[in-house]
């Protein structure tokens, strides 16, 4: 009987636990999504602003560009994201899922700049330097020799320039799905592709496809999203190279050294005036009609754009973003405070 | 009658022949038992080398440095009437003027010296100050958190003797600190902070606060659906349904349902609670909803079995006094089952602790620095925790995960324990 009569409860329970959920509908915590890139940033501002303000904790979480708009993107409402973070600029096709779900006042801010590193162990003897035409025959998985283009023969770094030391060719890099590596081949392969003049003669299609394709022959390592573990396999074996985000070089500056790109070493300057080749503008999307809907989304914006987070020494330079010249600052400011709506033709 | 000649002898047990096969039979004995040691010891060794590492690894996050630092509450710098909003970071910059006396009128050194303090000094100060508002006026002594540079400096995981250029930490900083040391304010303590704060960017004050609450909220909403649901499927099929093709069907079903990977429960999950019925993403009630769904297979399997081992005759003897079947059921066979049900119950709520895969695609893993305070709050669990901690840059995070997967694999024990400890208390034998 007894027995019989907890169950009935556990069941009843349950039933009134769903059943919550309709009263959730109302939302007081702001909630950002996007990149990965964008992800560090995004939880500084948002502990910082739940600790200025007493406010509810924003809810920061990592989706990667894409999967942040496609959120970002699917309507207006408690249920849909407010912020999303992206390592490039949304393109046409995102900006028109947005309007078609009616999602059509955004504002669209840059943070500041992002730099992708090449690095080695500091126990590497080698002072490394490459050109972008050298990445690009390392990793391509089709490459241009005598005039010909064939699938990548080079296994070591000294095929490709005798300067280059005598050890196999093993690159750690981000998967597909990464902003990181959309953004590395977009600026490292494709600008050393440009070098070839036999890629360069191919058509259109094939020339984007032979410029895009990393290689799958064993050289190039996709080491998952998890910049951490490339960091210690390269620790562990001095010959190997790996790709990641500029903040994990700078955290790991005692073990591990930059590799130059055309012979420039990447820092804050070098990032930000774009000597260093691989670099790119990262950015927050803001959805205004969300404003004044969401309690706090107006100061949370604020907080993202003020000088405490942004100038040079601010919280987000300490983390490894490389901020804005002081101009673009102030016009970031300017459009963050009067929810200027983007003009998506820019 | 003619005497038969006794038949031929049998085998010549001593023949070389039969020497030769029992010594190669012998032989087969002997390698089994040696392949089935060297599994063990393979089996052993990798799990000693996991503990040893995650161990190792994770030891300094338990231990956290402090700074003690005597902080003037200045009237001027903190009113009365609106304590929250004080000009607490001038505090802070007094404070550490007052114990680098020298350096005093340095600014770049003095912001430099105020690193050695986590970057949230202000709001310790701050809330402590809130919570006892007679402090103004007066002075105030707190060991606040050394930020994780220095930490790590004093754990010694940032070696002194590279070259300067190579450290996060210069000469000079690294001088002031060991002033800290020689005075006698630099502590290191265990890390409470690990259990009881909730998740930070700052890894110095980073804890799993947040991650154990939601946990508990996703195994609840876990147990109570999937327990009363498996459970009543469970004596269904067991004490009501007819043996045909269609149980057969639905038992060969719940069996392969056992078999679907997480991750595809995850997916169900995005697509059915959150997008069909809009319920809140990163809440425990979708992660846990999902979790049931992964759970009650093995719960019901487990329940059938236990519903089994009862034997005929205590539902014969059920029947004997008159007994309906429902009472038969719930009066006699379920509370002799239930130990049984009990034991797979914790070992399939263990399964959904340690779970990861299906959690982030519900988006539990968020960053959020408070924690849950319902099953409709977006929050973390302990595997999503140590995969957000696993990701980040700072150096004081790669301890952290270790950390976080001891506590993991401790919760997971202790709830292992308990489901041995009950089956061996409540078990009974007919």
């Amino acid at each position: 009987m007894k027995l019989n009569k907890i169950g009935v409860a556990a069941v009843a329970l349950a039933t009134t636990a769903v059943a919550t959920v309709a009263l959730a509908q109302v939302r007081d915590q702001i909630r950002v999504v996007g990149s990965s890139t964008v992800f560090p940033y995004s939880q500084a501002v948002a502990e910082e602003f739940a600790n200025l303000t007493g406010s509810r904790a924003p809810i920061v979480e990592s989706t990667g560009t894409g999967g942040g708009f496609q959120v970002f993107c699917a309507g207006i409402g408690p249920s849909n994201a407010d912020v999303t973070g992206a390592s490039r600029a949304i393109k046409a096709s995102e900006y028109e899922l947005c309007v078609a779900n009616g999602v059509t006042d955004i504002t669209e801010l840059q943070l500041g700049y992002d730099g992708l590193s090449i690095a080695v162990s500091r126990a590497s003897t080698f002072d490394w330097n490459l050109t972008e035409a050298q990445i690009f025959q390392a990793l391509a998985a089709e490459v241009e020799v005598d005039g010909a283009v064939v699938p990548n023969p080079y296994t070591n770094w000294s095929q490709i320039d005798p300067s280059l030391p005598d050890v196999t060719i093993t690159v750690f890099g981000p998967p597909p799905t990464s902003g990181t590596r959309d953004a590395f081949v977009e600026l490292a392969m494709h600008d050393g592709c440009a070098e070839f003049p036999a890629i360069q003669a191919l058509e259109a299609a094939r020339r984007t496809d032979v410029c895009s394709r990393m290689r799958q022959d064993g050289p190039f390592v996709e080491a998952g999203e998890n910049d951490n573990l490339i960091v210690q396999r390269i620790i562990s074996d001095p010959t190997t190279i790996g790709i990641f985000g500029y903040s994990f070089l700078y955290e790991n500056s005692d073990t591990l050294k930059a590799v130059a790109v055309e012979g420039i070493v990447p820092t804050f300057e070098t990032i930000a005036d774009f000597s260093y080749a691989i670099a790119r503008p990262i950015f927050i999307y803001v959805k205004n009609q969300h404003r004044g809907v969401i309690p706090g989304l107006d100061d949370f914006v604020a907080e993202f754009v003020s000088d405490a987070a942004l100038a040079p020494g601010g919280y987000l330079a300490e983390r490894g973003l490389t901020p804005l010249s002081d101009e673009l600052r102030a016009e970031m400011q300017d459009r963050a405070l009067n929810a200027v709506t983007m003009d998506p033709a820019v | 009658m003619t005497v038969i000649d006794a038949p031929a002898t049998g085998p010549d047990w001593s023949s070389a022949a039969s020497n030769a096969n029992r010594r190669r039979r012998y032989a087969a004995d002997r390698r089994l038992r040696i392949y089935g040691l060297t599994a063990i010891i393979i089996a052993v060794g990798v799990l000693v080398i996991l503990l040893a590492t995650v161990l190792t690894g994770g030891a300094s996050a338990f231990v956290q440095t402090r700074v003690t630092v005597e902080f003037t509450i200045d009237p001027e710098l903190v009113s009365a009437d609106n304590i929250q909003r004080g000009n607490y970071r001038q505090i802070i910059t007094n404070a550490v003027a007052e114990l680098f006396p020298e350096i005093a009128d340095d600014r770049t050194a003095l912001t430099a010296a105020g690193r050695i303090l986590t970057s949230n000094a202000q709001f310790f100060v701050r809330d402590a100050v809130v919570a006892d508002p007679s402090l103004i006026g007066r002075t105030l002594t707190l060991a606040i958190p050394a930020s994780d540079p220095f930490d790590q400096l004093n754990k010694g995981t940032i070696a002194r003797d590279l070259p300067e250029e190579q450290r996060r930490v210069n000469d000079r900083d690294t001088a002031l600190f060991d002033q800290l040391v020689d005075r006698g304010l630099v502590s290191t303590p265990f890390n409470w902070g690990l259990f009881f704060n909730a998740d930070s960017r700052f890894p110095e004050l980073a804890g799993l606060r947040g991650a154990i609450i939601g946990s508990f909220y996703l195994l609840l909403v876990t147990l109570l659906v999937s327990v009363p649901v498996g459970i009543a499927a469970a004596i269904y099929l067991e004490e009501f349904a007819r043996r045909g093709r269609w149980s057969r069907l639905i038992e060969v079903n719940i069996n392969n349902l056992a078999a679907v990977p997480s991750v595809v429960f995850g997916l169900l999950g995005l697509a059915v609670f959150i997008n069909f019925f809009g319920l809140p993403r990163s809440a425990p009630l979708v992660g846990g909803l999902v979790l049931s769904l992964m759970t009650l297979p093995t719960i019901i399997i487990v329940t059938r079995a236990a519903l089994k081992a009862v034997p005929p005759s205590i539902r014969e003897a059920a029947y004997g006094i008159g007994a309906s079947k429902h009472q038969m059921v719930l009066h006699h066979v379920l509370p002799l089952a239930l130990p049984g049900i009990l034991t797979g119950t914790i070992i399939g709520m263990a399964q959904a602790l340690g779970e990861t895969a299906p959690l982030l695609l519900v988006g539990m893993n968020a960053f959020l620095t408070a924690a849950p305070g319902g099953i409709t709050d977006a929050a973390t669990a302990l595997p999503t925790q140590i995969y957000i901690w696993a990701d980040s840059s700072e150096r004081g995070f790669v301890a952290k995960t270790s950390a976080g997967i001891v506590v993991l694999l401790l919760f997971l024990i202790v709830m292992n324990a308990v489901a041995i400890f009950l089956r061996r208390r409540l078990e009974r034998t007919w």
